[in-house]
């Protein structure tokens, strides 16, 4: 066991230093950020300056020693434009990204699951129908087209809601959250279902498919014999039982649900990490890209190596050829 | 149903948060780009000069065409040669209650030249010149020749409180800590990427402006920015989206504000290389450069049909520009004025330059920089190859395409041969983009850190050189309009097609003074109560 933990940890040093070495490469090839910041004013002492100043007279290999040296020490570098720790940046932003995506979860789940069920128990009828079709369209739309729809509908036609933003906001454990407020609650509405509505036709999918397979099984025809009341039988014989996939999926999916929100909080305007991500590609901030990146390579694989020690405790196959390989 | 009750609720307390405009002195509203400090001397770029504009005053202010007007300076003259004395306005107090006098303009001073980690800095106004408090409310600046840009130059550095003291950081500014200036609003809070909040500063010294509070939300995505105020979730934008434009003036409660801009779109041409990579003989062969020749320079410009420019790909909200500036602006000849179309003038010109069959040429613009550049690039390319000039196109995001139309090619010189750029003239006169587009390039005096097609003439760098030394403002007109009749007469060193035309809008009832310099600054948003 302890052979095995020790030879996934190295594999994801590696994958990890790789991956630094892709993505600050690739960040830094793209354009010249100096264009993006100075003053078109600017003379040609001011432009070299600020080329001095940002480090891009080195040659790529030494700024990126520079860049592997500070980050060892957990410093990802100064965002270009604000001139604070890219960190520092993206985890202030982080809150509001995690609220939508998982406000957007709780979504899927919520609707998903019994319009699944539903659709699974009586896949024949008109309303099955209409589900499953829902579910298509939420696959297939983009979301970015949807979520102007969404505002157009909600926000500028009837009124209902407001179109962009993240509203009035309250500490919690020095956290700020947009939920626990009237003004919060009905900026998060819209964005979240915009951001919900790919994995909610997942969930759809997940919850009938289960269903369909699990209403045919020996423990509900048993159940049902036994005379429990159709409630009973669906609620908790049959819930119970397609839960297991819904929940490994989503799980997985989750990191998909942060990564997705760009799209979604440019639209919204929300202010997240996604958006300052997209912010930043396009005005070459290099150190925010690439410490966003690395945090998501972290955080991929991080959950990777906790899975895999998961299915090996579970699993003793895998333990046992890993260590024979 | 219960979903339904819950989305009504929501929908009141929305509406119960978000009052119509005025109702409590707030106006909200939606900007295209955010700042990236509150610190006024960080970071020298439009979306941050034009919030800091509402909380610090300059010494000299820029009214919606660029003309200056006093700011915490009264008066200002040149009382020698080199040195001009600035009167400073008594009485004025900052955002904390302290007395405004010229040791804060001293202490401005120093410290603008030298903010840490500035990614464009303030020493471009600044530096050569040395200052001398004479008391209290008189400043002198001294320069090593003269210099007539004096005023023009300090209307670009905002003035911050000298008690804020030494050592003062940028941080200090975004926490709000040493945002203490002298301007129409007090600095409330910055959210980034949510929300700018300010206040208005009763004690203003100035006109005080209409609204109490303002809130700015920035809204990158046009759609979004256009729908936030369809919903009344703001109630003024800037930056329309062009496309929007003509369903925005059909629509009931919207209300449109246009100006046009200091900003001229041209082309420029390699004027340098005897072998330029992106021009080809017909067939793809070999060719001596022949936008060298200024008759093939001028039927490129006969070609270009500008109308068609405006009313087509402009959809009319845009001028067709014949010179540097549109009319009105400083340094403006009354001798130039647009190309006409005349595309048999054009061949022929071609054919007497020894190119009747016409070359090839490839086109590179920007795709996200000015209002429909990547079209402007197709329009103009249609209109060359019908004279014989088979031109391809090529856009490309501004983040790559800067750095290559400026240093892509060898020994970090332009890349392209033939392209599309825009010049916003900061100080109003045409003697910045004589001295960044049109004067030889020569990195060691700062001239022509823009001009991408090294055109170079050494009569015109004298005028530019001797107007950027003429105190007198009639002579330097003079030796500006020569520059320029010069520059585009007769060497046709760049192209002007048009000077852009920016949209702002708002609810029915709030108009705003389009500012030349492109700056949305909330006391130019006025309402018709």
């Amino acid at each position: 066991m302890t052979v095995f933990i020790i030879r996934r940890l190295l594999q994801s040093v590696v994958v990890v230093a790789v991956m630094s070495l892709l993505v600050f490469v690739g960040v830094n090839i793209v354009g010249d950020p100096v264009d993006m910041l100075i003053n078109p004013e600017a003379d040609q002492a001011e432009i070299e300056r600020v080329i001095r100043d940002l480090g891009l007279d080195r040659p790529l290999h030494e700024q990126y020693g520079y860049f592997v040296v500070n980050a060892l020490q957990g410093d990802l570098g100064d965002s270009f434009i604000f001139g604070q720790p890219a960190l520092q940046l993206i985890i202030e932003r982080m809150p509001a990204t995690f609220e939508l995506a998982i406000a957007a979860l709780l979504l899927a789940v919520v609707l998903g699951i019994p319009l699944g069920v539903l659709a699974g128990l009586r896949p024949d009828a008109g309303w099955s129908r209409t589900i499953m079709a829902g579910s298509i369209l939420g696959f297939s739309l983009p979301s970015f087209w949807v979520g102007i729809m969404m505002i157009m509908l909600f926000a500028v036609m009837l009124g209902w809601l407001p179109s962009t933003g993240r509203g009035d906001t309250v500490p919690v454990l020095g956290v700020e959250v947009s939920f626990l407020t009237r003004d919060g609650l009905s900026h998060l509405l819209l964005p979240a279902i915009n951001l919900s509505l790919f994995k909610l036709s997942l969930v759809i999918r997940l919850a009938r498919a289960g269903t369909r397979e699990a209403i045919h099984q020996d423990y509900i025809k048993f159940a049902r014999a036994k005379g429990l009341s159709e409630t009973r039988v669906v609620l908790v014989h049959l819930l119970k039982n397609i839960m297991i996939p819904v929940v490994t999926v989503l799980g997985l999916e989750f990191g998909g649900l942060v990564a997705f929100s760009v799209v979604t909080e440019s639209v919204f305007a929300w202010p997240g990490m996604g958006k300052l991500i997209i912010d930043s590609l396009h005005e070459l901030d290099r150190p925010v890209v690439v410490a966003y990146l690395m945090i998501v390579v972290l955080m991929f694989v991080i959950i990777n190596l906790v899975v895999d020690i998961v299915y090996s405790i579970l699993d003793p196959r895998v333990r046992l050829q890993d260590t024979r390989a | 149903m219960q979903i339904h009750r819950f989305l009504i609720g929501c929908a009141i307390a929305g509406m119960m948060a978000a009052p119509a405009w005025g109702e409590d002195g707030t106006l909200t509203v939606g900007l295209k780009a955010e700042p990236s400090s509150i610190d006024p001397h960080y970071h020298n770029l439009g979306p941050n000069n034009s919030m800091a504009a509402h909380y610090f005053s300059r010494l000299v202010e820029q009214d919606d065409k660029l003309r200056l007007l006093p700011g915490l300076a009264e008066s200002w003259q040149p009382i020698s040669d080199t040195t001009w004395e600035f009167k400073l306005r008594q009485g004025v107090k900052f955002h904390d209650g302290s007395d405004f006098t010229a040791d804060d303009v001293m202490f401005t001073f120093e410290r603008a030249q030298d903010v840490p980690k500035s990614p464009s800095s303030f020493a471009t106004y600044l530096k050569g010149k040395s200052f001398t408090k004479v008391d209290d409310y008189t400043l002198h600046i001294t320069t090593e020749r003269p210099y007539p840009l004096m005023p023009v130059d300090m209307a670009a550095v905002p003035i911050i409180s000298a008690d804020v003291g030494e050592g003062v950081t940028t941080g200090d500014f975004n926490s709000g800590k040493a945002a203490i200036g002298t301007g129409p609003y007090r600095f409330v809070e910055w959210v980034p990427g949510d929300r700018l909040v300010i206040e208005r500063n009763e004690d203003y010294f100035d006109a005080m402006p209409e609204w109490e509070r303002i809130v700015f939300k920035p809204i990158k995505s046009g759609p979004a920015r256009v729908a936030a105020l369809l919903a009344g979730d703001v109630d003024f934008i800037d930056n329309v989206p062009p496309v929007d434009i003509a369903r925005l003036q059909g629509e009931e409660g919207v209300q449109l504000s246009q100006g046009v801009s200091s900003r001229v779109i041209y082309l420029h041409m390699d004027q340098f290389r005897e072998d330029s990579p992106f021009v080809k003989a017909n067939g793809g062969g070999e060719i001596k450069n022949p936008l060298l020749d200024v008759r093939v320079r001028k039927a490129i410009s006969k070609a270009i049909d500008r109308d068609a420019i405006v009313d087509r790909v402009m959809e009319g909200v845009a001028i067709k520009a014949g010179q540097l500036l549109p009319e009105g602006f400083f340094g403006v000849t009354p001798n130039l004025s647009p190309e006409p179309y005349d595309p048999e003038g054009a061949k022929a010109l071609l054919a007497e330059a020894g190119h009747p069959d016409g070359f090839e040429l490839t086109i590179h613009g920007p795709n996200d920089r000015y209002i429909n550049d990547a079209r402007i690039c197709e329009a103009v390319a249609q209109m060359l190859s019908r004279i014989g000039i088979r031109t391809a196109v090529e856009t490309m995001p501004k983040a790559v395409y800067f750095r290559r139309a400026s240093r892509g090619g060898a020994d970090n010189s332009p890349e392209f041969s033939f392209i599309l750029v825009g010049w916003g003239s900061g100080t109003g006169e045409s003697s910045s983009p004589l001295r960044s587009l049109l004067h030889t390039y020569d990195k060691d005096r700062g001239f022509g850190a823009s001009n991408r097609g090294r055109h170079s003439d050494a009569e015109i760098d004298t005028l530019i050189e001797d107007a950027l030394a003429t105190v007198d403002d009639t002579a330097r007109l003079g030796l500006l309009q020569k520059a320029t009749e010069l520059a585009i007469g007769r060497n046709q060193g760049i192209i002007p097609t048009h000077y852009q035309v920016n949209t702002w809008a708002g609810r029915t009832g709030l108009s705003y003074t389009a500012r030349a310099d492109e700056r949305t600054i909330a006391m130019g948003v006025t309402s018709d109560r």
